[in-house]
């Protein structure tokens, strides 16, 4: 093994069956280290699925995955900085910070550092570390120069880092709710309408090109993060661990083949082949990673 | 207590003009990437912000040093030369967003007063308390998504000041983490500093007069020849949505929030600080705003009605909201 595979939190408002029906899945079939679970986008989605969590995560260490529970990523409500300091008193389980209210709780306890925390550098990551963080994902955004700058600090610091390589990238949170407005509802009426598409709702130009995707409160990219073919440069600069995030597709078909690559089993180039077959030719991208244009395929 | 106006100074003239329109402070930023207004023709030379810095001085308006964006990997030394510079020029205080910044901040020059930036999307009291507790923040800047009761419940909760805006752009998307534009132009807001950069802006007109606004490869909106053509910043365009008849504000309209209204409920609510948002203004703006609000604050401060009446001619499209101040039911 040349590198840890991960499996990001689900990030859309998939059924509890749904959610269950893929954990046992990933559990039995698929090639992961790590699977993140938790609601990461919205407090009023959490309650749905908070009574399966031990269920799952159970199945999961069964089938030989490490659980890692993920946090909120906005915290303003009374009930989300409630949930906020009960997942901080978890014990159980590794936990993974995605907003900074967590780190006043943490303080020194261990902790991982969740893509949504901007940790663009040495210094930013050096003090965190300090404060009990033990593993850092780093931003999508994050271009392969700075990345590998800070893979190398993580490693001195004897701290892990990680990096999202499939799945629609975050670009944005806010406050509003762009599911229900797109139905003009608002977050407190939303009716749960995201729950209709399961991998975010397409946004188009008004001339018809594929441009984002809304998941509630996020934005997403319209187009895959697609780092197959950028496995060797990511694993030359020192990242240690490969984020998976949840989609519809085939995610044990995905996990292979990255596994597959990560293993040098294949070329990245068919990893890529094997990747657009096994996810019904979604569009990709891997701009972030040349420091270019994130929708861009280089 | 008599809050604080702070006022935007994207150049020294503009600096020049809130000092003189009675601002109790100003906040401007270096001509590069340390900054969250890194645009071309803004902010100052080291040499520019000394000569400014004692200008305010004089006049007994503080300056506030915005180094406000999150120093990518390899790049750290020119924020910490902000830092530096800043210390050295006498600036009153700095408003970070970084970890890394306010770390390097606080331990280098454990004397100087950092703010915390809109950018850091500190928006619960934890939140704020861990930038307090660990770098000794005196001041928030709330982000623009907290109603006036939840202010006043954060201002009990909280050991540092609050900062909130007033008026200018409204933005939705949580500040600090927003990479829309990194994923349409290649530049970062985050890192660079930059949203929506001009240089890749586009419009065109097509055979019916309709103007279309672009950034980089994308339509953000369309006009017909009677509209007035919005500038595309990718959070205020029109989309289409399968659930949608035609293009809608997929996330807001291109609106200016203007809480003025609610000035003597925010002052009641414990704010210390009310910020201007418009670096990238012209003088005449700022000038007429900054001397509205004066009189507005106080006005508010002797027990009289603010008249704002004039600050809505100003609002980009001669539309505003009151924003998340008055009600959560927009979100």
């Amino acid at each position: 093994m040349t590198g840890n595979l991960t499996l990001g939190p689900i990030l859309f408002h998939w059924p509890a069956e749904q959610k269950l029906d893929f954990y046992a899945k990933i559990a039995d079939e698929a090639p992961i280290d790590t699977v993140y679970l938790g609601e990461v986008i919205c407090s009023k989605r959490a309650p749905f699925f908070e009574q399966h969590y031990d269920e799952v995560a159970d199945r999961l260490q069964r089938g030989g995955k490490k659980v890692v529970f993920s946090s909120l990523c906005e915290v303003v409500l009374k009930r989300e900085r409630r949930a906020i300091e009960g997942f901080c008193e978890l014990t159980d389980f590794e936990i993974e910070a995605n907003n900074s209210s967590a780190l006043l709780h943490m303080n020194g306890r261990p902790h991982r550092i969740g893509p949504m925390m901007n940790v663009y550098n040495e210094t930013t990551m050096a003090y965190l570390v300090k404060g009990g963080a033990t593993h850092f994902s780093l931003p999508v955004e994050l271009p392969g120069a700075s990345a590998e700058i800070l893979a190398k600090t993580a490693a001195d610091l004897s701290v892990g880092t990680e990096m999202q390589v499939f799945g629609r990238a975050s670009l944005a949170v806010s406050a509003r709710c762009y599911h229900a407005r797109a139905h003009a509802r608002t977050k407190d009426n939303c009716q749960f309408v995201c729950e209709d598409d399961p991998d975010g709702m397409p946004l188009k130009t008004l001339d018809g090109k594929p441009f984002l995707a809304i998941n509630g409160i996020q934005t997403l990219s319209q187009t895959y993060l697609n780092y197959v073919s950028e496995l060797p440069d990511l694993q030359a600069a020192g990242i240690t661990h490969y984020r998976l995030s949840p989609h519809s597709q085939d995610m044990v078909a995905v996990a292979e083949i990255f596994r597959d690559v990560l293993d040098n089993k294949i070329e990245p180039g068919e990893g890529d082949v094997r990747l657009s077959a096994a996810t019904g030719s979604v569009p990709f991208s891997n701009g972030f990673w040349h420091g270019k244009p994130g929708h861009l395929r280089i | 207590m008599r809050p604080e106006l702070i006022c935007p100074a994207g150049t020294p003239a503009a600096m020049r003009t809130a000092v003189d329109a009675c601002a109790d402070a100003v906040y401007c930023g270096f001509q590069n990437a340390t900054n969250a207004r890194n645009f071309p023709g803004l902010n100052f030379t080291v040499d520019e912000l000394e000569t400014s810095v004692a200008y305010a001085h004089e006049r007994g308006t503080k300056v506030l040093l915005a180094v406000n964006t999150f120093p990518p990997a390899g790049k750290f030394d020119l924020w910490k030369e902000a830092i530096d510079t800043g210390v050295r020029l006498g600036v009153d205080a700095f408003i970070v967003a970084d970890v890394g910044v306010a770390a390097y901040g606080s331990e280098t020059y454990p004397d100087a007063r950092l703010h915390l930036s809109v950018q850091a999307a500190a928006s619960s009291p934890e939140a704020i308390r861990y930038y307090c507790r660990e770098f000794g923040v005196k001041r928030v800047v709330l982000p623009r998504i907290l109603t006036v009761p939840e202010i006043k419940q954060l201002a009990t909760e909280i050991p540092c000041e609050i900062e909130t805006f007033i008026f200018g752009n409204h933005g939705l998307m949580v500040e600090g983490r927003c990479s829309l534009t990194n994923y349409v132009t290649g530049l970062s807001t985050n890192m660079d500093g930059v949203c929506s950069p001009a240089a890749q802006v586009h419009y065109e007109r097509d055979a019916d007069g309709n103007l279309s606004s672009r950034l980089a490869d994308f339509t953000i909106d369309c006009f017909s020849c009677n509209d007035k053509a919005g500038y595309p910043t990718i959070c205020k365009g029109r989309y289409l949505a399968d659930c949608r008849e035609g293009g809608y504000y997929a996330f807001e309209e291109p609106i200016s929030l203007n809480s003025s209204p609610l000035l003597p409920e925010l002052i009641a609510a414990g704010v210390h600080a009310f910020k201007i948002e418009g670096r990238q203004r012209s003088r005449a703006y700022v000038k007429s705003v900054v001397s509205a609000f004066r009189k507005a604050v106080d006005a508010v401060m002797s027990g009289d009605e603010p008249n704002l009446a004039d600050l809505v001619a100003l609002t980009e499209g001669q539309k505003q909201t009151e924003g998340a101040f008055k009600t959560k039911k927009w979100r």
